[in-house]
């Protein structure tokens, strides 16, 4: 079977430094897959790199057995990958439904005239995107709030309105930035739970980056470890947790 | 939902005919005279520019300051069509006023590819210039008179024309905003990196933004150089596009029922201040001052809601 994701000698520089340099990943359907590595390490560099708001500098990026790299940001998420944000950006003055709504549009195709005029196309589109989000939204529980501002969720129901308008694109692979950032230990383990579901009711492969080591080693099957930039490790939790580089990467001598 | 839209539709056409009907009446029996139908006439024209520039301003989020260019382009060349064109004069108008739109939207799209990469106060500083620079194509174009005026354009422009193009206008405005090419011209304003991360071709929509709002420029400038019959360039200065702004900010970005209100009141406004005379501008200032501090009251509120908030009340 060919993999998710394969990612070959991947390398970008900002000016003279070098934030990323011979990354080789490899994600297989259904994987979860997590990348770790202190501050500053270039995760979330790889991560734009992956959905085309950087452009590499060299390497190869694959989804599916083709070639990405090059391509815009909206082309590579309506090819299947989606993501979240470490900082929070939802569309804070819409509904939480129009967040969905607007994700949900890679699904959509009736025209700006059908649009405008409201012919019965249109109608069924947005019946069908309608019903779409709301069934999203109540994976998540989130269906009670469709109608509120996005802006007036708590915040741990704003991550989680992230992942389900990342889920509208109808992903193969879903990149999580740091999902459980500032959520307390009780969230961080219902955001476990909900990482697995997703992953079964959506049967996507997912890739995180995260802090919080408890829910990496808890929910991960592989984890790629990135220093300054280069991969320091690369195993399952087990091996991850007693590799020397690892460990000195953390901890120091 | 399909209950609830064919409710809208009726909603909307009622409205529409309805208070054609009325104005029309009062017109015709005299109740509103010949002065008072000019004024509902530049309203009409008002809503239209209003109604256009809230799509750029209000929903893609950018301050545009060029829509009296738009305005200028779609005026004179609809001009020209109906000045030379040899048609029946039942079609000239149609023709004229498309010819108008289109050709103001064609320039919306020439201005839309400079402001892809731009954001902001620089995106403001090129719309300035366009309008500046079609100004100054006009004083010194001879084919248009230049500065001395285009004369004698056929007076087509009637009630019914124009209540029609605005009511179009607003209408194609709504439906537009509620499609998911409005949902997507929205998230760009919401958040760009988010929107492409959605899927969303942001310069497209952009560039959609523009050409809508540049074409019923265009349309409501047609309209309203049939009703003037005499165009200058001197009526479409930056003045001219920051009135138009005026009118869309204090109806409330991304509200289009607040920007029919608040071009009514601001075109009306200035006729019921011509018995202070000298001190007319004077007065429509501190009435403009004051209206904007009402309109971040409580009952302000009401009036003039943002976007997001009417369609949480279109859900329930």
């Amino acid at each position: 079977m060919t993999n998710v994701l394969e990612v070959r000698d991947l390398g970008i520089n900002f000016g003279g430094l070098r934030a990323v340099d011979g990354l080789n990943l490899t994600i297989e359907p259904g994987q979860l897959y997590g990348l770790i590595g202190p501050n500053g390490a270039g995760k979330t560099t790889v991560f734009n790199m992956l959905t085309g708001v950087y452009l590499p500098s060299d390497g190869t990026i694959e989804l599916y057995g083709e070639n990405i790299v090059g391509k815009k940001a909206h082309q590579i998420a309506r090819m299947g990958i989606a993501r979240t944000f470490q900082n929070i950006r939802l569309f804070k003055d819409l509904t939480v439904k129009e967040n969905v709504l607007i994700s949900l549009d890679t699904q959509a195709d009736y025209s700006l005239l059908t649009g405008v005029l409201k012919l019965p196309r249109f109608h069924a589109q947005e019946t069908a995107m309608d019903e779409e989000a709301m069934r999203l939204l109540s994976v998540f529980d989130l269906q009670d709030d469709a109608d509120k501002l996005a802006r007036n969720l708590p915040y741990g129901k704003q991550r989680e309105l992230e992942i389900v308008r990342a889920l509208g694109t109808h992903p193969k692979l879903l990149l999580l930035d740091e999902p459980a950032a500032g959520m307390n230990p009780q969230e961080t383990q219902n955001l476990m739970d909900t990482i697995r579901t997703v992953r079964e009711q959506f049967n996507i492969a997912i890739l995180l980056i995260e802090h919080d080591m408890k829910l990496v080693m808890g929910i991960c099957e592989k984890i790629t470890v990135l220093n300054y930039g280069t991969m320091l490790a690369c195993g399952t939790p087990a091996e991850i947790q007693s590799d020397k580089n690892v460990i000195k990467a953390y901890l120091g001598e | 939902m399909d209950q609830s839209f064919k409710k809208q539709l009726l909603i909307d056409f009622g409205t529409v005919l309805g208070s054609y009907a009325v104005l029309f009446a009062l017109q015709k029996s005299g109740v509103i005279n010949t002065y008072w139908q000019g004024i509902i006439l530049v309203v009409c024209i008002n809503v239209i520019l209003t109604v256009s520039l809230n799509v750029t301003s209000g929903f893609l989020g950018e301050l545009a300051l060029g829509h009296a260019g738009f305005m200028a382009i779609g005026a004179y060349l609809s001009a020209f069509i109906s000045k030379s064109l040899p048609l029946i004069p039942a079609l000239e108008f149609p023709v004229a006023i498309l010819i108008g739109g289109l050709s103001a939207m064609a320039a919306g799209y020439i201005v839309a590819i400079p402001t892809l990469r731009l954001r902001g106060d620089y995106l403001a500083i090129i719309t300035l210039a366009f309008g500046e620079i079609i100004r100054n194509i006009l004083k010194n174009l001879m084919l248009f008179g230049g500065t001395k005026g285009y004369p004698n354009i056929p007076a087509y422009t009637t009630f019914t024309w124009a209540f029609f193009g605005a009511a179009v206008c607003v209408l194609a405005a709504k439906s537009l905003i509620a499609s998911r090419h409005g949902r997507s011209i929205i998230s760009v304003r919401e958040d760009e990196i988010a929107a492409e991360a959605s899927g969303v071709n942001t310069n497209r929509y952009k560039i959609l933004a523009f050409v809508f709002s540049a074409f019923f420029a265009g349309v409501a400038g047609a309209l309203y150089a049939h009703y003037i019959r005499f165009l200058q360039p001197s009526v479409f200065t930056l003045d001219k596009s920051i009135e138009i702004l005026v009118m869309v900010v204090l109806g409330g970005m991304g509200s289009i029922r607040g920007s029919i209100i608040s071009a009514t009141v601001l075109t009306v406004l200035p006729e019921l201040l011509r018995s202070f005379s000298d001190y007319r501008m004077l007065m429509y200032s501190i009435v403009l001052i004051v209206m904007m501090l009402a309109k971040h009251s409580a009952s302000g509120k009401i009036m003039f809601r943002p976007a997001a908030d009417k369609t949480q009340e279109a859900e329930t």
